[in-house]
């Protein structure tokens, strides 16, 4: 599979040394992930390793065989602290040092599958430059709450805000929790257009065939960016002019409108000329 | 003498039976178990790309067992197509298992 990772045309790539792995193979795992990251063609994903927990047997042995590889992300699960991510870091620079790589290039992605995680969500996300990105593991955090993960969300929905309300206010990537089931189609379609709706930049995905619904939902339309266009551009040239508020097809345009409007296209690759 | 005192001090030899890989498309499983003293090496290979990829499916094998100087060792090799990245890492894997040498991984 992971040969084939780069073909499906996903924003990134998470190969899993964690939940996925059997605990007797983890040295298989590591070994073969050691191997392929850097020999393998991901196209234009980005590609980034979840390590084992630093509580764990594994973690380090994780650690020492990645981070000199230097992917474009450590994800790393159930990080629970600032503490937690401060020891972290230490173990990746001083594993860096060793090699004579920058403490610059690889970011940090900080899983939230705990009650304690999330209460301690927003430290996690603005502390420290490398976090770069925070996400929601949905059925760690539904199990560590001791209720059952329900297709409606409910068990998760407040830790799911106050994650992206964190990740808002650190200016952060914040990416939903995957959608287990990879039959229903339209559940997914709904759960990622809820996600959107509450602020999440992105979605994880456990199959590929999920990966072009969610492309879909979080691609903004041909009208948005028209729209989100023109916005941009009177704005400017309003501004130029001295005009701070103005109005499209008699709608008030201020300064948050412009930010959403400027966002938008961001996400599509959209420059005004 | 000293050579050759060295050179059986660095001889590596299989401890236990091990085993890595799948059966999978793509992928490579190897056995290993150890022979009696002075063996050598047996080494039993198929590929369903033998006839396009053999050779090099065992030159890589042989290049890697000389790399951690394995004697007295029965290998299995049983390719469904795997990239020399993977032979690799799937050969080093069984390797380390059979030397009982893995590291942060439950036995």
């Amino acid at each position: 599979m992971i040969q084939q990772g780069g073909v499906y045309g996903a924003d990134s790539i998470l190969l899993d040394l964690e939940d996925a792995v059997a605990l007797n193979q983890k040295d298989a795992a590591r070994i073969l992930v050691r191997n392929m990251i850097n020999v393998i063609d991901f196209y234009d994903s980005e590609v980034c390793v979840r390590v084992n927990h630093l509580s764990t047997p594994f973690g380090l042995s994780d650690l020492e065989a990645i981070v000199p590889l230097q992917p474009s992300a450590i994800r790393y699960p159930k990080t629970e602290s600032a503490e937690e991510v401060a020891e972290l870091l230490q173990i990746i620079e001083k594993i860096e040092d060793r090699h004579g790589l920058p403490h610059s290039k690889m970011t940090l992605h900080a899983m939230i599958e705990t009650a304690m995680g999330v209460q301690n969500v927003f430290d996690i996300a603005s502390k420290f430059d490398r976090v770069d990105a925070i996400t929601i593991g949905g059925q760690d955090l539904t199990a560590d709450m001791n209720i059952v993960y329900t297709p409606d969300g409910a068990g998760i929905d407040f830790a799911r805000k106050r994650i992206v309300m964190a990740a808002k206010a650190s200016h952060i990537d914040v990416i939903d929790t995957v959608f287990p089931d990879v039959n229903d189609e339209e559940g997914l379609r709904k759960e990622t257009e809820y996600a959107k709706k509450i602020g999440f930049t992105g979605k994880a995905v456990i199959n590929p065939r999920q990966i072009e619904i969610i492309h879909d939902v979080f691609t903004p339309t041909e009208e948005e960016i028209r729209k989100a266009y023109r916005i941009v551009k009177e704005f400017r040239a309003n501004s130029a002019a001295g005009i701070g508020v103005f109005a499209i097809d008699g709608k008030m345009i201020d300064a948050p409108i412009v930010t959403r409007a400027e966002y938008i296209l961001k996400l599509a690759n959209v420059t005004v000329g | 003498m000293w050579a050759q005192v060295n050179q059986q001090l660095l001889t590596m030899k299989p401890k236990i039976a091990a085993q890595s890989g799948t059966f999978e498309s793509s992928d490579v499983i190897f056995l290993i178990e150890p022979l009696p003293e002075n063996s050598g090496r047996k080494l039993e290979m198929s590929s369903t790309v033998m006839q396009q990829f053999g050779e090099n499916f065992k030159r890589i094998i042989v290049e890697m067992l000389d790399q951690y100087n394995m004697t007295d060792i029965h290998l299995i090799a049983k390719d469904k197509g795997a990239l020399e990245p993977t032979i690799k890492a799937r050969l080093e894997t069984a390797i380390k298992r059979s030397l009982d040498e893995q590291e942060g991984t439950l036995k």
